[in-house]
């Protein structure tokens, strides 16, 4: 993970497009200048950030699904818990699954785990649209670095 | 008043917080109720799992771009009442 960059997803563990779920690893890094504020001395993952690691899972299983042929930006979150306290160099297993596919939209429910162990979940929903200029790049190339294969990208 | 509609007015009136009373069949969406495109999106995804279907607001959002249907054949309540009277039948069909 680097927090400061919003690179939450460190690799695909599985993509199952039969049941429409995605499993993740991400390690919280050691440092990071989020921790500086969050909070001095006493650093913790912000909930904020782990509600963003589970929409990005989220997110790279839509676009597995869909093949990247459309955009999901997230739109709300329901039901967010948080659990545990999440430290610096956490092994992160997040989770995704879709729960709705809409018109232009999608619902997914989202989790992350540390040894088993529940840290957060929540609701999540996107709005999916056409790909703003060079996102679909940009997109094609972070799948690849996660080790994501789509369906028919 | 339809049960689609006491259904679908009782969801935009907790969607929105728009209080029941002013959700009409003649309301427009858009124009009378405020809905803007992503309270829409609320609104559809209750709306899905409401009845079990699948609103087709992409389609229907292309063809009143494209002045192919005028768009309160869709977000008129009445009429977005009848189209998911007609889903629902083409669903248990």
């Amino acid at each position: 993970m680097r927090l400061e960059y919003f690179d939450m997803i460190d690799k695909v563990e599985s993509f199952d497009p039969a049941n429409k779920r995605i499993t993740a690893r991400s390690t919280v890094p050691a440092t990071s200048p989020v921790f500086e504020g969050h909070f001095p001395g006493h650093p913790l993952v912000p909930g904020v950030l782990l509600t963003e690691t589970m929409a990005q899972a989220s997110g790279y299983l839509l676009l597995g699904l869909n093949g990247l042929t459309q955009m999901p930006f997230l739109m709300m979150v329901d039901k967010a818990r948080f659990r545990t306290f999440v430290e610096p160099n956490a092994v992160l297993d997040v989770s995704a699954e879709l729960v709705h596919e809409g018109s232009g939209y999608a619902a997914t429910k989202a989790k992350i785990a540390i040894a088993g162990k529940p840290i957060c979940d929540a609701e999540l929903r996107f709005r999916l649209m056409p790909f703003p200029a060079d996102m679909r790049t940009l997109m094609q190339a972070r799948i690849a670095a996660i080790g994501l294969s789509p369906e028919a990208a | 008043m339809s049960a689609t509609f006491e259904t679908v007015a009782g969801i935009i009136s907790e969607t929105c917080d728009i209080p029941r009373e002013k959700i009409t069949p003649q309301s427009h969406a858009i124009d009378d109720l405020g809905i803007d495109s992503l309270a829409f999106l609320d609104i559809a995804f209750a709306i899905d799992k409401a009845f079990g279907i699948k609103l087709p607001l992409e389609q229907w959002t292309q063809e009143v771009n494209e002045g192919k249907a005028p768009a309160e054949q869709y977000f008129v309540l009445e009429n977005l009442c009848k189209r998911i009277d007609d889903l629902v039948a083409a669903k248990a069909a």
